[in-house]
Order: structure tokens, then C-alpha cells, then sequence
């Protein structure tokens, strides 16, 4: 009996789970309301809730502050690796209006979520020197014009060449359009050494790379996810132009077919084994594929460019996280000051440092010594300062499941790019609308 | 399991004071059975009545939709009868739900199936080793040590475009793209992970036929084959029956394996227990539970078939087995 009564109660545990996140929720009726107008004030001890602290750095800086305000300390909850998981915590805590998080470190995409849902606070914008960041990092903190969540780390995207290969076909500067790309592609393969190499590669498999690489290949052809109001405008030429960019390569084998099963680390490894010519990837992969421990055959032997276009430069989309206050924490001056301070030029520079992640601020791009520690410091400011933000859609979760399946078919050959993009226009739209 | 320790005072104390009453006296008996039962019954509602009803109930409501002028979300939630169940019966989400219908049974048939045989194998392995057989028994059972979104891990890096997989097979399959190579790929880790939880149970059953009855057989001249055919199979049948029921239920909602191996919204290896959660993760409850009572229809449907047909006895063993021996013993006298 107790076996049959356990498979039952792990089954209906999950169901549990499920409406008692409900419940919390239907109670909430009003009372966020009143805590996301409320006043940022109240002193004292609070935790801030963030993905894994990976260099220590992070523990590093909340060590110092709390050594400066021992009545105000900081405490560091990580939560799971994976960012969904993140999500789901932190919407958990918040639809239980739980004092336990503070801060919230969240991902440039939620936080038109957060925002309307009244779970973090709007931001005092006059508090920050904003005019000292990246424009559309701290966009991405915005949700109708109003400051949610201050730009902590960013992130753009950028065209891994490899400049040997490039430099031996006679081909002198990174291509800046899709048709360079192609054209120094085809005499990188001319050589019979290299004509099993691939040409492209981004994060094509069925996830949120997808949506990122979908986007940038739109942007980059002159379109638009969204318009200026939030109204999609994937049925257009630009963006039927930027599918088909994606669609034509695999088709013509210049994105290998592998490809289409790559996330960010699937592509690191193919890029750093040498099977790529090009590649669209995070500035991480810089360290990395320079190691010269032998774990990468590529060290030393390739560039950064921005991304290339359909007729000009390429569009890339952001990426990068926020911080934002909880709606339903005590001590939130406490929590506005630590922001600040996790801001400022000095931490940002510690946190470049130890963990390579893009910072927010511009001044550090052009730091003679960062640029010296971080070659590819000045492309990826030219890529954040030329990008724009994913679709800030209070549905975010369905916007870009509705963006991932529109590419994947795409891609996979499973529907036409007209068709693809006609459905996916039909879903934003109701999406979307207010 | 918890309310076996809850009443020992009077289990201890009653048949002390009145041994003879309690046996006599029928109503007596009853409400002693009551009374030992009730804790069991109120943790029994209380993690599993509770949660249940909760989750019909919410599936039988919806948040509200929409933005308000300032962009906040509209808050409070109303009831809506069964429009969540219809929802998912209607227009695209059935298409997708008959989809995840079909992937949930076919992964649970094709799976059992390659377990039971697999698994009595392993545990004929296992009885029949001679030497070695803590080590084999334990290397055996590694699999099912393993959380399954770990294993889902390790057989994603296996999978991948040049993962151990293509290398073996000397293939170029891209098994985490859609298409039947991902169903393949659910399988294999499935049965690699929990072939040995079969196979575990079937030991078990398989070490308490007495090794008399093989004597006799042997004495009479029959084969291995008939053997296994006629003695083996029949009196392992209790045991793998409750592997059966379990695996199946357990593989009818799979969830971790296609999520982290192939990936979400893949239709190939899309499951029932997959469009809950995404419901859920995009904050729809009611539609969440609606997809999860679903499930819990099914699950127990098919529970009910199992016990029913087949005769998978897991709640009265030791009823059955007593009224066996009387028949038995019934038998015995009136030969």
C-alpha cells in the first residue's frame, strides 16, 4: 500500500506544488499594489538572491560592503545554474510576497515580467548616473519608460573570425555583410585543406540562443521583432530577408548541419576543435578559445568583428543581467544603496576582471589597461552600443517560444519562411496585445 | 508508512486488557481498526486528498489577462468551469496534446517492454552468478543510482553531434534534432536508467522460488527453456507484475529525460507532464492543472487496468496469499 501511496504522492506532490503557487497568487489581490508604490526606505540586514557566484568575486564585493556597513549586511543566496530555475524561484518568492529576497539579480528579458506583475520596485533613475552607462543596457532595465532594474553586466554578440585562415585566402578585413561573409567563406574553402570546414555557426538548437540568433539575423537585415509601439513586424521583407539568411545557409550546407543541434558550449567546441570559420558567440568564448593549455587548436589564430549585415554592419541583440528590488523586502534603502555600490566604476572593474563579463559602464571600454587584459573590449562596445534588446514583453515565456518555433521550422525545412513568419506574426499579435 | 509508529500505545495496550473480546466482538474489532487507521488516513488526506482536490479546483479557474493602461498585470482570478479542460481538446493545443498523448504512451509501451526483458536478463545475471555477485549486483544497479536529470546530462554530451554516439555508430545523426532519432534517444537512456530497477525486483522475486522445484523439474527432464517457461515465469509473475505497474506509472509521467536531453517544445518527444509544466512555468495555473488532472485520469486509468487485468497485486499480497493457502489447504483435505 505505502509503495502504491508513494508513486501516487510524488505524482500529485508535483500538483501540489503547482496550486499552492496558485494560491499564494490569487491572495495577492491588492497588496502588491500597495508595496511597489511604496517608498524605497527602511535600514538593516538583506539577501540578494543571484545565479552562481562562479569567480567568488561577487562574495568578494559583499565582503567589503558589509565591512563598511556592519549594520546593513549583505547576504548572498544563490540560486540554481540554470536561469529558468532562477525565474521560477524568484516568481515563487514573490507570489508568496516573501521578505526573503531583497535584491534580485535578473535576466535583461524579465524584467518587463517583473515589472508589470508588481514584483520589484520602480528605481529613483535621478539616484544613478545612468548617462554613465551603455543607452541600451540600461533600456533593458526599463519597462514603459520607467526604471526597474539597474545594468549590472552585459553582453552583446560577436563575429569570431578566424584571421589565419582569412589571412592565407587573401581576404584582409573581417567581412561586414552577409554577402563579404560568404564570398571570403567560399575562398577560405577553395583550398582543398579546408573544404570540410564549416562556414557559420551560431546557437541554433530550439532555446533561447535561438531567439537571440533569430532576432540578430532580422535586426541585421534591417527588420523588427517588435516596432517602436510593442506591434510585431515579423511579416515584412527585412525580416523574411534575416530568416531566410539562416534558412539559405543550411540549405547550402555554409551552416553545417550539426549546427542546428548547437548551444553556446556545443559551438565553443566545434569553433575551438577548428571546424568553424566563423562563428556568432558571447565574448566568453574569447578566454577560452585562446587557452594554450591544448584544450583549444584555435589559440592565437582568430579575431572579433562585429556581427555582418544584410547590406552593412549586423544588429546584435543584448544580453546581461539587472538588479532590481523586491517589492515585498523590508530595508529596501539599504538594498538601493548596495545597488549603487555594486555599480559603481570600481566594483564593475573588479568584476571585468575576475570574470571577464561585460560591464555596464562605458568608461571601462576604453580603459587602456582593460582594453590590453581584454582585446575584444572595443568590438563589443561597438556591438552593446549598436544592439537592441529582445522583445520586453510582459509574456515573455510564449513571445519567444512563439520566436523559437517560427526559426526552428524555418530552418529545419519543416515550413516555408513565409509561412513561418505569417504564423509567428499572428501569435505576437495576440501576444502582444494590450 | 508514517501511521504505523503513530498508535503503538493501543496496539500494545488493547490486546492486553480484553484478548478475548476483541476477537469475539466484531463492532469492538471494527472500531479498533478505525481507530488504528485514522492517522493513515489523515496524512493520507493531507498529501494526497488535499493536493488533489486543490488542483481540480484550480484548474477549474483562470487568472486574468491582460495589462492594465500603466502596463501592471490585472490581478485576481475567475472561475471558468471546465473551459481550461476544453481548451486543451480544441483547435491547436489538441493537435499538441494528442501529440504528447501518443509520445507519453508510446515512450511507456516501448520502454516497458525493453525493460522487462532487459531487466530479467539482468536479474537472471544476477541470480545465477556464482562468483562475484555483490560486485555485479552492485554494478548493476549504478543507473538507477544516478538522478535521472543527471543522466539526462550524461546522455546529452553522448548524443550530441560528435558525442560518443555518432563516434560508435560511425553515424552523423543529430539525435537531439526532431524527428524518430530523438525518440530513440529518450529510449535507450530511459532503459539504461531503469532496466536495473526492473531487474532488481524480479531478483527479489526470482530468490524466494524454492530451488526444490528446479530439482524436480530437472529429475522429470525439462529444459531450460521449459524451466524458465514453466517455473520461472509463473512464479516471478507477482513480482514483475509490480515492476510493471510501477515502471509504467513512472513512465507515463517522464518528464526529465526529454526536457534536458532533447529540450523543451521538441514535438518528437514531447509528454503530457511537459505541457503542465510549461503552463505553470508561464504562470497559466489553471490551464497547468487542468493539463495535470488530465495526466492524473490517465495515470490512473491505466492503474486500474494493470490491477484489473492483469492482476498486479500490490495492495493485497498477503490477503490473497492467505486465502491461497486456505484453498489450498481446503484442497489438501478434500483429496
Amino acid at each position: 500500500m505505502s509503495g502504491k501511496a508513494r508513486v501516487r504522492g510524488a505524482a500529485l506532490l508535483a500538483v501540489a506544488a503547482v496550486v499552492l503557487a496558485g494560491c499564494g497568487d490569487s491572495g495577492s489581490d491588492g497588496g502588491g499594489e500597495n508595496a511597489a508604490s511604496g517608498a524605497l526606505e527602511g535600514r538593516g540586514p538583506i539577501k540578494f538572491a543571484t545565479g552562481k557566484d562562479t569567480s567568488g568575486n561577487m562574495q568578494k564585493l559583499v565582503d567589503e560592503w558589509n565591512g563598511e556597513h556592519p549594520d546593513e549586511k549583505v547576504e548572498i543566496v544563490e540560486l540554481p545554474e540554470a536561469a529558468d530555475e532562477q525565474r521560477n524561484q524568484m516568481i515563487q518568492n514573490a507570489q508568496a510576497q516573501s521578505k526573503e529576497f531583497t535584491i534580485l539579480n535578473l535576466d535583461v528579458v524579465w524584467t518587463a515580467e517583473f515589472a508589470a506583475n508588481r514584483w520589484v520596485m520602480q528605481l529613483p533613475e535621478d539616484q544613478f548616473d545612468l548617462e554613465n552607462f551603455l543607452e541600451p543596457a540600461v533600456n533593458t532595465g526599463k519597462y514603459r519608460d520607467n526604471l526597474y532594474a539597474v545594468p549590472v553586466y552585459s553582453d552583446g554578440g560577436l563575429l569570431y573570425y578566424r584571421k589565419d585562415l582569412l589571412d592565407a585566402a587573401g581576404v584582409t578585413a573581417p567581412p561586414k555583410t552577409w554577402a563579404e561573409l560568404k564570398d571570403a567563406c567560399a575562398k577560405v574553402k577553395a583550398t582543398p585543406a579546408n573544404a570540410g570546414l564549416g562556414c557559420y555557426a551560431g546557437q541554433f538548437d530550439k532555446y533561447e540562443g535561438l531567439t537571440v540568433n533569430f532576432s540578430e539575423a532580422v535586426q541585421s537585415a534591417g527588420g523588427s521583432i517588435l516596432d517602436e509601439s510593442g506591434k510585431p513586424t515579423v511579416n515584412t521583407q527585412e525580416a523574411k530577408d534575416g530568416l531566410n539568411f539562416l534558412v539559405d545557409g543550411v540549405k547550402t550546407k555554409e551552416i553545417p548541419d550539426a549546427a542546428i543541434t548547437y548551444k553556446e558550449e556545443d559551438g565553443r567546441r566545434a569553433f575551438q576543435d577548428g571546424q568553424l570559420i566563423f562563428h556568432r558567440q558571447w565574448p566568453y568564448q574569447y578566454a577560452q578559445a585562446n587557452a594554450t593549455d591544448g584544450s583549444s587548436k584555435v589559440a592565437g589564430k582568430f579575431q572579433v568583428a562585429p556581427l555582418p549585415g544584410k547590406d552593412g554592419p549586423g544588429v546584435s541583440t543584448l544580453g546581461g543581467h539587472n538588479f532590481a528590488i523586491s517589492a515585498f523586502a523590508d530595508n529596501k534603502a539599504t538594498a538601493l544603496d548596495f545597488i549603487k555600490f555594486f555599480t559603481s566604476e570600481e566594483a564593475q572593474k573588479s568584476n571585468l576582471l575576475a570574470t571577464s563579463q561585460a560591464p555596464t559602464r562605458a568608461s571601462l571600454y576604453d580603459d587602456p589597461d582593460m582594453i590590453k587584459q581584454f582585446p575584444y573590449l572595443t568590438t563589443l562596445k561597438e556591438s552593446i552600443l549598436n544592439a537592441v534588446p529582445r522583445p520586453q514583453a510582459v509574456k515573455y515565456g510564449d513571445v519567444t517560444a512563439a520566436m523559437q518555433e517560427a526559426a526552428y521550422s524555418a530552418m529545419t525545412g519543416e515550413a516555408s519562411t513565409d509561412d513561418a513568419l505569417a504564423e509567428l506574426q499572428t501569435k505576437l499579435e495576440s501576444l502582444t496585445a494590450q | 508508512m508514517t501511521a504505523t509508529d503513530a498508535p503503538p500505545q493501543a496496539a500494545a495496550g488493547a490486546p492486553k486488557k480484553q484478548p478475548s473480546t476483541a476477537k469475539s466482538d466484531p463492532q469492538k474489532h471494527g472500531r479498533l481498526a478505525l481507530l488504528l487507521l485514522t492517522p493513515t488516513f489523515l496524512v493520507l488526506a493531507l498529501v494526497i486528498g488535499y493536493p488533489l482536490i486543490a488542483a481540480i479546483r484550480e484548474s477549474l479557474y483562470q487568472k486574468a489577462e491582460g495589462v492594465d493602461e500603466s502596463g501592471f498585470v490585472l490581478e485576481g482570478e475567475r472561475f471558468v468551469g471546465i473551459d481550461n479542460y476544453s481548451a486543451i481538446f480544441t483547435g491547436e493545443s489538441a493537435e499538441r496534446f494528442w501529440n504528447a498523448f501518443f509520445n507519453t504512451t508510446f515512450f511507456t509501451v516501448t520502454t516497458l517492454i525493453l525493460e522487462i526483458v532487459i531487466g530479467v536478463t539482468m536479474a537472471l545475471v544476477m541470480h545465477h552468478a556464482l562468483r562475484g555477485k555483490g560486485l555485479v549486483r552492485a554494478s548493476i544497479l549504478v543507473p538507477w543510482a544516478i538522478p535521472t536529470a543527471v543522466s539526462a546530462i550524461m546522455w546529452q554530451f553522448i548524443f550530441t553531434a560528435d558525442g560518443v554516439a555518432n563516434e560508435v555508430l560511425n553515424s552523423q545523426i543529430l539525435w537531439t534534432t526532431e524527428g524518430f532519432q530523438a525518440k530513440i534517444a529518450v529510449i535507450i537512456a530511459d532503459v539504461w536508467k531503469t532496466a536495473p530497477f526492473v531487474g532488481l525486483l524480479v531478483l527479489a522475486g526470482l530468490q524466494i522460488i524454492p530451488n526444490d522445484v528446479y530439482e524436480a523439474a530437472r529429475v522429470d527432464g525439462a529444459s531450460a527453456w521449459k524451466q524458465f517457461w514453466r517455473i520461472t515465469l509463473p512464479l516471478v509473475k507477482p513480482a514483475l507484475l509490480v515492476a510493471i505497474l510501477f515502471r509504467g506509472l513512472d513512465a507515463l509521467r517522464m518528464f526529465d529525460l526529454p526536457f534536458v536531453m532533447i529540450g523543451q517544445r521538441k514535438q518528437s518527444v514531447e509528454t503530457l507532464s511537459m505541457l503542465a509544466q510549461e503552463e505553470a512555468s508561464q504562470l497559466r495555473i489553471g490551464p497547468a492543472a487542468a493539463y495535470a488532472v488530465v495526466l492524473f485520469v490517465y495515470v490512473s486509468l491505466i492503474a486500474y487496468a494493470f490491477v484489473k487485468l492483469l492482476g498486479a497485486d500490490v495492495i493485497g499480497e498477503a490477503r490473497a496469499r492467505a486465502k491461497e493457502t486456505k484453498q489450498r489447504k481446503a484442497k489438501a483435505v478434500t483429496a
